[in-house]
């Protein structure tokens, strides 16, 4: 008998009879939805994800890559990381960056790694969506826009849609069905990377990007 | 104004009756009977006829949370038939109300009577503290000089019985008396039963630092419901009295019982002696 | 007892037997720097906690719902872990199955051989601490390098984590500034925080980079869609997960859930009990290695199910309870005594109050039936523990299974091993009394009326209290003598 056999023959032999109730999750969160508009959220979001040392700039549809090119000559971006057949990764492409160079995701990872550890000093990618609760990106990785892209350079720009933001993550899995089939990675992102860990000092800039910079296309284009 | 503690569910609490079961503890009835005197005391007052069933002896606790449960269920047994009457069960003490409250019918065994018997008794146990306050309603005029006291509430108290503020909202009926907050208040003192005899280092610790919190309060005294706590407390600040040659106490402490009583103008047993 | 083993720094590695319980706890309490550090720690994550659960509706509302989830998962448990072998097996992670830590090491060396690997980079996992898995490697010569900040400072110091969420929380900046400039090249002391988290940052990132093999533990596996979630700040755990060409998870076999919706409520309440944070940085949902057109990630995921006495603990219904733990820690954090002696003093690789009603299960009641006994039971871990474990309970029946008369066949390992004929001989003396209204009496009635001849020394009460001494007359003579 393998190990796999002993322990479930130990477990069987010892399980309830009946199965527990399944727990109902809906009567926990349904009696506390706040019923928020797109604006409310968004300001939830924002707050939460700032407290967690992230930037957010509120853009719109048209202005988000001259912001970007702005944001980039700020913290003196050199290379910018992108999946350029994205349709962000498109307008990209089409607007340029200014003085920063452009370096579209190219080939496996094993091809560029060198240079996303080194040479790379952001990463840019989409947010499938955002968690207004608790201020979290919803980060999808895609062959367009691989995970190490979100996590290697120092500096992850992400862009997001204002329409895409859950009001909790039990919404987001619920209403989108996440269960019907997930990516190789889906990840929640909230801020920076940080640790506590020296005498529960909170320092930034741990092992991931140092710096967490959303851009929000707000479509009714309320202006910061 | 609810008084429970997450995890405990609130309760309801019935009429003022025409009497009640006295439930000492064993602590109680052999180290400090005074506080029971006064608790009896407190009650009569209020009208209320009090019962003191002669056989009663411990309420297994000690042997329960050892890991002596077979031993518990013994003493258990022994004390199932003291409350024949259909009267509320008063006992001084937070953590011998919690063992008849929630422990006495799991460790009772599978008798179905006995277990029923457990239950029945346990829905009319009552911490003293939460009985004068909710079924008695205590109201009386504090009669004393103004002074301040700070008040430890047990963990069985506060986590089983759910009565943590019920200490605090007597304390507060009394006009002259203010109350002052210690520094971790909710922490425990360290007493634990056997705890304290098994591991005297940790228990050591933890009641040094009780102590030390109480007494910067600069309060005048200590007040708790809860005699095992007491003694360990004020043992405690006595051994130190004792090390620094200090003749008069730092910490003096009383049963809750006794200084309601002697707040409103009764006159508490151990004054008598 | 204690295993000495070599790190990579070349420090001694100690492995402590829960034996010698007694006398670490006294060298703990007199440590007044420790007893300081973590009283200072303690409120603070206390404090931070508090301030996440402002509502206490909101709070009783989910700690039912996500013990519920526990409680069903556990009911579920065998078939869960078939659905989540399956679907991980569908999703292209291979499955393995560890009875003992010792099967476990043998299988992820087993991999690491296999791919020869020279160097494995750690995230986070409690349970690779559980089975001493640097230990294991270093012998078999392969590096296994901690990079969670906190894990790789104990690493660093030859140390075991003294927390299972804050690994390093007994040492201080100065220590750690001190050790960094001893053991990384080049490094000169400095205890400014931020720096010393750079100079991490700097020689762990060419660690993920050049790693063969990542390592990780797992805070949910998803039986319905064969998921591994995994929570954390730094990102390490990502970088574990996704750089090097393997990646390795290991987990107890009570972290499956049944639905992707589960996580909701365990995540938000795992991550506000433990630390005090609405949410991790990171929560990371891997469901696969790199397929298809993935341009990323690692080629081969593997996952580890270890036993190491889960199933006993779930052959109980009620020390089954204990298995609900989502291992946030805050138990420990509201603990007055781990406040005290802090987490290396238990010598287990679970300290506080969790550790002491799991590790009898991993390491058997003879190394571990005192940990039951160190507490007061004040119940502060049960009213915190975000999935409901009776944790004071669950003591008292371990203290019972401990002292229990030694059995021909046990049901827990070490059943009766804190047996001691003299003592249970006291207990039934003691039930002949009190069980005995008329004996109690009389026994009463001699202790007070013999009070002066009450011992001066009484057993540990008098080490630091003056003594107890019976009243002049019971509490049921004043009564009679009124009436």
């Amino acid at each position: 008998m393998s190990a796999r056999d002993r322990i479930l023959a130990k477990l069987r032999g010892k399980q309830p009879a009946q199965p527990g109730t399944l727990p109902d999750l809906s009567a926990h969160y349904t009696p506390r939805a706040r019923g928020e508009t797109k604006a409310a959220r968004l300001a939830r979001f924002r707050t939460g994800i700032e407290g967690f040392h992230a930037e957010v700039h509120v853009s719109s549809e048209a202005d988000w890559p001259a912001l970007l090119t702005r944001l980039c000559a700020d913290k003196q971006v050199g290379t910018l990381m992108y999946g350029a057949s994205t349709p962000a990764g498109r307008r990209l492409t089409g607007a340029g960056c200014g003085a920063t160079t452009l370096r579209p995701w190219a080939g496996q990872v094993e091809d560029i790694k060198a240079d996303l550890f080194h040479r790379v000093d952001a990463g840019f990618t989409q947010a499938r969506g955002a968690i207004a609760e608790t201020g979290s990106l919803i980060v999808w990785s895609s062959p367009d826009e691989p995970r190490s892209l979100s996590l290697v350079p120092p500096i992850h720009f992400a862009l997001l849609d204002a329409a895409t933001i859950h009001p909790t993550f039990y919404d987001a899995l619920v209403s989108e069905n996440w269960a019907a089939g997930l990516p190789t990675n889906a990840l929640l992102i909230s801020g920076p990377s940080k640790t506590a860990d020296i005498q529960q000092t909170l320092a930034y800039g741990a092992h991931g990007p140092k710096e967490l910079v959303v851009l929000v296309i707000n479509a009714e284009g309320d202006a910061e | 104004m609810s008084s429970h503690t997450p995890g405990t569910p609130a309760r309801t609490y019935p009429p003022r009756p025409e009497a009640v079961y006295f439930y000492a503890t064993c602590l109680v009835d052999m180290f400090v009977p005074e506080a029971g005197m006064d608790a009896i005391t407190l009650l009569e007052r209020e009208g209320i006829r009090v019962i003191f069933p002669d056989n009663q002896t411990c309420c297994g606790q000690p042997a329960f949370t050892s890991g002596f449960p077979d031993e518990a269920r013994q003493v258990v047994e022994s004390q199932l038939g003291l409350f024949p009457g259909d009267y509320p069960i008063v006992v001084p003490s937070g953590s011998c109300a919690g063992m008849i409250r929630w422990h006495w019918e799991k460790v009772i065994g599978n008798d179905p009577a006995l277990k029923a018997r457990a239950a029945a008794i346990a829905a009319r146990t009552f911490e003293l503290a939460e009985f004068l306050l909710h079924v008695v309603g205590f109201d009386r005029k504090d009669e004393g000089p103004a002074t301040t006291v700070t008040l430890h509430t047990s963990c069985s108290a506060r986590r089983e019985m759910g009565t943590h503020l019920v200490g605090r909202e007597l304390l507060a009926r009394l006009g002259n008396v203010s109350l002052a907050h210690h520094d971790h208040e909710s922490e425990c003192c360290g007493f634990g039963g056997t705890f304290s005899l098994k591991h005297p280092d940790v228990s050591t610790a933890m009641v040094s630092d009780k102590v030390a919190a109480l007494k910067a309060t600069g309060a005048s005294q200590l007040v708790t419901a809860d005699c095992g706590c007491m003694l360990n407390i004020t043992k405690r600040a006595a051994r130190e009295d004792q090390d620094a040659g200090r003749s008069t106490p730092s910490l003096p402490g009383e049963h809750l019982a006794t200084f309601l009583l002697r707040r409103t103008g009764g006159s508490p047993a151990g004054d008598q002696q | 007892m204690s295993t000495q083993a070599q790190n990579t720094a070349g420090q001694p590695i100690a492995f402590v037997s829960a034996q010698a319980l007694r006398a670490r706890m006294h060298d703990a309490v007199n440590d007044a720097h420790l007893r300081q550090s973590f009283r200072g720690a303690m409120d603070f994550l206390m404090a931070k906690r508090a301030a996440q659960f402002p509502d206490e509706g909101e709070l009783d509302s989910l700690r039912g719902l996500s013990e519920a989830i526990r409680q069903y998962s556990l009911s579920k448990l065998p078939d869960l872990l078939e659905q989540l072998e399956a679907n991980l097996t569908r999703n292209g992670i291979q499955v393995h199955w560890a009875e003992t830590p010792d099967e476990a090491n043998a299988i992820m060396l087993g991999i690491a051989r296999r791919h020869q690997a020279r160097l494995i980079v750690k995230g986070k996992s409690m349970v690779s601490e559980e089975i001493e898995f640097n230990h294991a490697m270093e012998a078999a010569g392969v590096g296994a390098l901690e990079s969670d900040m906190g894990e790789y400072i104990v690493q660093l110091a030859g140390e075991k984590p003294s927390h299972i969420i804050m690994p390093a929380i007994h040492q201080t900046k100065q220590q750690i500034a001190k050790l960094f400039a001893e053991h990384i090249p080049g490094v000169d002391y400095t205890d400014n925080v931020d720096a010393l988290i750079q100079i991490g940052r700097r020689v762990l990132r060419e660690k993920f980079e050049i790693a063969d093999i990542g390592l990780s533990g797992v805070n949910f596996a998803v039986a319905e869609t064969g998921t591994l979630c995994l929570v954390e700040n730094e990102g390490n755990g990502r970088m574990c997960t996704t750089v090097p060409k393997v990646h390795i998870a290991i987990t107890g076999i009570e972290k499956v859930i049944e639905k992707l919706e589960h996580v909701a409520p365990l995540f938000s309440i795992l991550t506000r009990s433990a630390t005090g944070q609405a949410v991790s940085t990171y929560f990371n949902m891997i469901s696969g290695p790199r397929r298809g057109d993935d341009r990323d990630g690692p080629e081969e995921v593997h996952l580890v199910l270890l036993d190491n006495g889960r199933s006993q603990a779930y052959a109980d219904e009620q020390l089954r309870k204990t298995l609900q733990c989502i291992r946030c820690g805050a138990c420990m954090n509201h603990c007055p005594v781990y406040t005290r002696i802090g987490g290396h003093a238990y010598g287990t690789t679970y300290p506080g109050p969790i550790g002491k009603i799991v590790s009898p299960h991993m390491m058997g009641l003879e190394q571990t039936h005192l940990l039951p006994t160190a507490s007061s039971l004040c119940g502060a871990c049960g009213e915190v523990c975000p999935v409901k474990i009776p944790i004071p309970e669950l003591l008292i029946r371990l203290r019972g299974e401990a002292q229990s008369a030694p059995h021909a066949n046990p049901a827990m390992v070490g059943q009766g091993a804190g047996y001691d004929a003299k003592i249970s001989l006291l207990w039934k003396l003691w039930a002949r009394l009190y069980a005995r209204p008329a004996t109690y009496r009389a026994f009463t009635w001699l202790a007070t009326r013999l009070r002066f001849l009450t011992p001066k020394q009484q057993s540990g009460w008098t080490a630091a209290r003056t003594p107890l001494k019976p009243a002049p007359r019971r509490l049921r003579d004043m009564v009679k003598d009124r009436r």
